[in-house]
């Protein structure tokens, strides 16, 4: 190993001492300077500072991307009609790389530095995981949008609060009936390997029990995988549902392959919509998916029983009747999950009203608030539907779609109902200390 | 399912990934064979392949073969440029020391990635398949266009071998791989030889991507994988060993497609980083490598 030119001789750019000193001189210069991060003299006609952890990069960019959208419009309607508590709502964006331990750094920035009253947005269960520690420590409401059952088996702590959609164990209990008497009874599930999909891993069994049917294999796929094929053996071939969801950004080539290996000599299929968020169902070599079913947590694609209200919200994202972007047909939307955005902005802002909201000074005010509410009825803020908060698990409860695909289109066939997808409350975040 | 075809998938998945991983792992081995540069950035340069893949083929309209076609000409191309580009800008102004030159190429990687992140954006974004004709086994469906991606692969390492061992220019470069101060003193560019051999180097990842991309999809992220398998293929086989990158490729491929259809993939990666354990214990040199003078 040579090292002809230097390039790791050290000494020779030796740092000097007045050099040093120049430097921390000039850096302690810069932050004394009028107008560097002083966001502390919150008046009362300053913007309410909501810090958003988004999946900018990573494996969860279609999600953050469409987030991000949802939340912009949400935010426009709020301000265009006084803000909250008279006060307009501004927005900070952080990337957190569909990452935890980004997601924690993000957490601490937004508390330390930009000072936001309160942090929301998240999806990714395991970006939730590992930012909750974060948020109850800097005592720091923090809102997830994420469906994952973290929140609400009160394992994370008094600060999180899911109440813009519903958890997977919700969805997975009011769906079961469905699957087992229209799909069939010997179920083989496909979930992604972490959190999220371990909720589906450990819900799906004893919901489908209780209606007579079994879960016969379970076969877990790492979200960064980018090939599927190798795992479709493991299929049992008795098998009569595949019941399937993935995430990441392959979700496109696992149902692709899955068609490959089955053709349209396949099992019935019940899919979470999320192995095809944010992608064109009629995308060629998807044809097999016809008349197979998924769950949607507000259609993709409008219907025609659709509410005043899921018409104005669908139009102030965005989005045309097809689910995807206005001005392009191929950006396809998270329909099914970014609806939760909007109504938790909703949520957020009736509970800063009923604390009577004023500054980081009053968050545990604002998660007392929260605790209280109990439920939201549908419209304008809540167009996906009627909903029920447990302040003790900081969960809501909602109505869930399953969907069929029929001419190149999703149309709702079932609706459940809130009391479908109840469950006891496994522990009560309201004995924690604030 | 039975053993049979159990066995027939494992070894096509395999045979895919062999196919793939060959092409990459010895644009790879080639460009240390000959500059003794560890390119970190290999696998941005496939990533850079798959983007430009996408971008070309959604701009011909027409059958989707007619983008995939032009898409596996202009992509290794540009990215050959981009790299040509990179070996003057950079590697040169190195004297293609070996330490710098591996940072080099980890802040090219950095730079490439957050370059297609900015201008390409975060999603995976997929490429039509020239053709879609699924192939109809008794007890499985299979991917036509897979089976292509073996045919097309094998023809390009016959094409690469050929070109090394049969023109003048592969004599050229092997002279410079043998022995760069002679090779010079003979009137040999070497500087211009390394400024192909990086750029061919990175054609042939960009190549491989272009052939993968209608079946995974582009993605800013996707050449990470590629490159530690890239690594872990040439260090089985040995730096600078033609030979020594297809037979391990084929090998690591293999083992991966029938380990994970068997078993797991988990215990497929295990079990290759285990081999490149034993191969660097008992074989630094690599299967086929000779030892370094």
């Amino acid at each position: 190993m040579t090292d002809k030119n230097g390039f790791f001789d050290l000494s020779r750019s030796a740092l000097t001492r007045r050099t040093a000193l120049k430097v921390l001189a000039a850096g302690a210069g810069l932050a004394v300077a009028p107008g560097f991060v002083r966001y502390s003299q919150a008046q009362s006609s300053a913007p309410i500072k909501i810090g958003f952890q988004s999946h900018r990069t990573g494996i969860g960019a279609a999600y953050g991307r469409w987030y991000e959208k949802t939340t912009a419009a949400a935010v426009k309607a709020i301000n265009d009609a006084g803000g909250i508590n008279g006060r307009p709502v501004e927005v900070i964006i952080e990337d957190d790389g569909t990452d935890p331990g980004r997601g924690a750094e993000v957490v601490g920035k937004f508390a330390s530095q930009h000072k936001t009253d309160i942090v929301y947005g998240t999806l990714f269960s395991h970006v939730v995981i590992g930012s909750a520690p974060a948020a109850g420590e800097a005592k720091m409401p923090y809102f997830v949008v994420s469906e994952g059952h973290h929140v609400a088996s009160t394992k994370l702590n008094r600060y999180v609060f899911q109440p813009g959609i519903t958890d997977v164990k919700s969805q997975i209990q009011s769906m079961a009936p469905w699957i087992a008497a229209n799909a069939g009874k010997k179920v083989t599930q496909i979930f992604p390997d972490f959190a999220f999909g371990y909720d589906h891993r450990d819900y799906l069994p004893p919901a489908l029990k209780a209606q007579g049917a079994e879960v016969i294999a379970q076969i877990a796929i790492p979200p960064t995988e980018s090939s599927f094929t190798k795992y479709f053996p493991q299929i049992p071939a008795e098998t009569e549902v595949i019941y399937h969801v993935m995430v990441g950004p392959a979700v496109l080539t696992f149902v692709k392959e899955l068609g490959e290996f089955y053709g349209s000599n396949r099992p019935q299929l019940f899919g979470f919509i999320d192995s095809l968020e944010a992608t064109d169902i009629n995308s060629p070599g998807l044809e097999f998916l016809d008349g197979s079913h998924f769950w949607e947590g507000s259609p993709r694609y409008a219907q025609p029983d659709d509410s005043p209200a899921q018409k104005a919200y669908r139009a102030a994202v965005g989005i045309d009747d097809n689910g995807a972007s206005v001005g392009d047909p191929k950006d396809v939307s998270t329909a099914a999950h970014m609806f939760g955005c909007w109504e938790t902005l909703y949520v957020v802002k009736k509970a800063m009203e009923d604390a009577g909201y004023k500054g980081p000074e009053d968050r545990a005010k604002l998660v007392e608030a929260t605790e209280a509410l109990t439920e939201f009825a549908e419209g304008p803020e809540h167009p996906q539907g009627p909903k029920t908060f447990n302040g003790k698990i900081h969960q809501c409860f909602g109505i869930q779609n399953i969907s069929k695909v029929e001419g190149g289109r999703l149309n709702v066939v079932h609706k459940t109902k809130i009391e479908d997808g109840l469950y006891e409350p496994e522990g009560d975040y309201t004995t924690q200390a604030l | 399912m039975h053993f049979g075809p159990h066995l027939l998938l494992a070894a096509l998945e395999g045979l895919v990934t062999s196919a793939v991983l060959a092409l990459t792992a010895l644009g790879l081995s080639l460009v240390f064979g000959v500059m003794r540069v560890v390119n970190v950035a290999h696998g941005e340069f496939f990533m850079l392949g798959a983007v430009l893949a996408w971008a070309i083929s959604t701009a011909i309209s027409g059958h989707p073969a007619l983008g995939f076609l032009a898409a596996l000409v202009l992509a290794p191309l540009i990215v050959g440029l981009i790299a040509l580009l990179a070996e003057r800008l950079v590697l040169r102004r190195l004297n293609y020391n070996p330490e710098a030159t591996i940072v080099a190429t980890i802040g090219m990687l950095y730079i490439i990635q957050q370059l297609a992140l900015t201008f390409y954006g975060p999603e995976a974004r997929p490429v039509e398949p020239p053709f879609s004709y699924r192939i109809l086994l008794p007890w499985f469906g299979y991917s036509g266009y897979k089976l292509s991606i073996i045919a097309a692969s094998a023809l390009l390492l016959v094409a690469t071998w050929l070109v090394l061992t049969r023109t003048k220019i592969g004599l050229i470069m092997r002279a410079t791989q043998y022995d760069s101060e002679t090779a010079q003193a003979f009137g040999i560019p070497v500087t211009r030889v390394y400024a192909g051999v990086f750029a061919l180097g990175a054609m042939l990842a960009a190549v491989a991507a272009v052939l993968i991309v209608p079946i995974s999809q582009a993605h800013y992220l996707m050449g990470q994988d590629p490159l530690l398998l890239s690594f872990i293929v040439v260090i089985i086989g040995g730096l600078g060993s033609l030979r020594g990158t297809v037979v391990a490729a084929v090998l690591i491929g293999l083992s991966d497609g029938i380990i994970s259809v068997f078993f797991s993939p988990t215990l497929a990666k295990i079990i290759a980083t285990l081999l490149v354990a034993m191969v660097l214990v008992f074989r630094p040199q690599g299967l086929f490598g000779t030892a370094s003078r």
